[in-house]
């Protein structure tokens, strides 16, 4: 375990060394960029829309019968702006982008693709790592803004149609307006922003100690989801813990 | 990352006291050679002797337990020896990028280092597919080409590095023997044109015999006999023996 997560730091360590190459690899980062927003925008609409919409469901009827009624807002929009909406799309994004990121690059390690690129002098870092973490890094923060607009309309939208809430739109995003400041949602976006290098780094990292064939990879492509989910859980903790005021 | 400088003749290798244990099993046992420069040197022995990972200790992609190996008298431990020459390898399976097209595959080491402007690498391209009789093949994908088709364009490849040694690793593996002679000219003409240093691993007799200027033999980890093709062929050992002659033998025979 500590070897791999020295493994790690150090794959970490040798991407930011190699960020001055990043323009010379900027067509990778777009395809990568393009392909990530592409696999995940409708899943991530779809899933953060019924988060707001259980999230309203459960707290509404409690509140509306202890007189809160003017709290649901605030209280759904600030769980999805602090931490639904990152934890919840980064453990989706490192299901759907890391297991794709490490099936890729275990699969040409094991056919020894990045072999023959180590033998023209290609390092594996600039060429493959790089753009996926850039890519990454850049479109998690994107998704996880879009999914916290749509949490919030999910939440309003069964506050309103329920009849055990019954609260109108225009008193639900009063209430979250009066509640959730511009810096809550930029703290669960660089949440996701961290919570993207942790998938980045893991599923790549993952990729590239892959030994072995068919099994291997699979074998790969398992541990760099659940060790994403793993890390984004506990650095979930460390981040509310450091960014609590 | 620095470009390699422009040497224009094969190199030498030198292979000193090299010793690899994967966990407890050894598998190379103190191997020592020379390769003189434009060079063609077999390395022949049965399947698990060590050969394709004593190939991978010469390229770099494996560090040696001990010893050492030198090209033109420079350790390749050094990072800037690996720099400063030129040298390719085509693995047993070609192992060609496959998210990228054939001509993107051959013409990926200029590219990536930006040495020639993209229609420049165009024209390359095309002409070392040419010369491996593999035109009008650059915008097929790997899977599209047969094993033969996709160890030549991983030649056409290494050739873009215009290399001065080239190391082959079973190039004629799951070949018919057409196609395994058409693999063995090549590496003779690469010989004759560009006077590349070039190091076969096989263990496919009529390919050393066929274009060895010398040979080892490997087994179990140690090289057993060096010499020209005629001198390995008289060697005494058992265990040369046994695979020079090793043949397919049945009683039931029918005759045509």
């Amino acid at each position: 375990m500590f070897q791999n997560i020295g493994e790690m730091v150090l794959l970490f360590w040798r991407t930011l060394k190699a960020l001055p190459l990043l323009m010379r690899q900027r067509q990778k980062v777009f395809d990568q960029f393009f392909e990530i927003g592409n696999a995940s925008l409708l899943m991530v609409c779809v899933l953060s829309f019924f988060i707001g919409g259980v999230l309203a469901l459960q707290t509404g009827p409690v509140l509306v019968e202890r007189g809160l009624a003017s709290a649901v807002g605030g209280l759904v929009g600030i769980s999805i702006a602090k931490e639904l909406a990152p934890v919840m799309m980064s453990i989706l994004i490192a299901g759907r982008i890391g297991s794709a990121m490490a099936a890729e690059i275990g699969s040409m390690q094991v056919y020894q693709e990045i072999d023959a690129l180590r033998t023209m002098n290609i390092s594996p870092v600039n060429y493959l790592v790089l753009p996926r973490i850039i890519a990454i890094a850049a479109a998690l923060p994107m998704l996880v803004t879009f999914a916290i607009l749509v949490g919030w309309l999910g939440g309003a939208l069964v506050a309103f149609a329920n009849d055990r809430i019954a609260i109108s739109f225009s008193a639900f995003f009063m209430n979250l307006r009066d509640v959730v400041e511009l810096n809550d949602v930029a703290n669960g976006v660089f949440k996701a922003f961290c919570f993207a290098l942790i998938i980045g780094v893991v599923s790549c990292h993952q990729g590239l100690v892959t030994i072995g064939g068919p099994r291997g990879i699979g074998r790969s492509v398992t541990k760099a989801v659940v060790n994403s989910i793993v890390l984004i859980v506990i650095f979930d903790y460390i981040l509310t813990r450091l960014l609590l005021k | 990352m620095s470009a390699p400088q422009n040497n224009q003749h094969g190199v030498t290798v030198e292979v000193r006291g090299l010793h690899k244990s994967f966990g407890r099993q050894e598998v190379l046992k103190g191997i020592e050679f020379k390769v003189n420069a434009g060079e063609i040197f077999v390395i022949m022995g049965p399947s698990g002797s060590g050969k394709s990972v004593l190939l991978k200790h010469i390229i770099g992609l494996e560090p040696p337990d001990a010893g050492e190996i030198l090209i033109n008298g420079e350790s390749i431990q050094s990072p800037e020896v690996m720099n400063k020459y030129r040298l390719a390898m085509v693995f047993q399976s070609g192992a060609l990028l496959n998210s990228l097209t054939v001509g993107e595959n051959v013409g990926l080491y200029l590219a990536e280092h930006r040495l020639k402007p993209p229609e420049e690498i165009a024209r390359i391209v095309a002409e070392k597919l040419e010369v491996v009789g593999l035109k009008n093949t650059k915008d097929k994908m790997p899977n599209e080409l047969s094993g033969g088709m996709k160890k030549r364009a991983a030649i056409a490849r290494a050739l873009v590095i215009e290399p001065q040694l080239i190391l082959y690793d079973e190039p004629t593996s799951e070949l018919d023997p057409l196609s395994a002679a058409v693999i063995g000219q090549e590496i003779l003409n690469l010989k004759n044109r560009i006077h590349v240093t070039s190091l076969v691993v096989t263990h496919d007799r009529d390919l050393a015999f066929g274009v060895a200027d010398r040979i080892a033999v490997i087994d179990q980890g140690r090289i057993i006999a060096i010499g020209t093709p005629d001198e390995v062929k008289r060697r005494p050992e058992p265990v040369i023996r046994r695979f020079l002659q090793a043949d397919f033998k049945t009683n039931n025979r029918t005759t045509l």
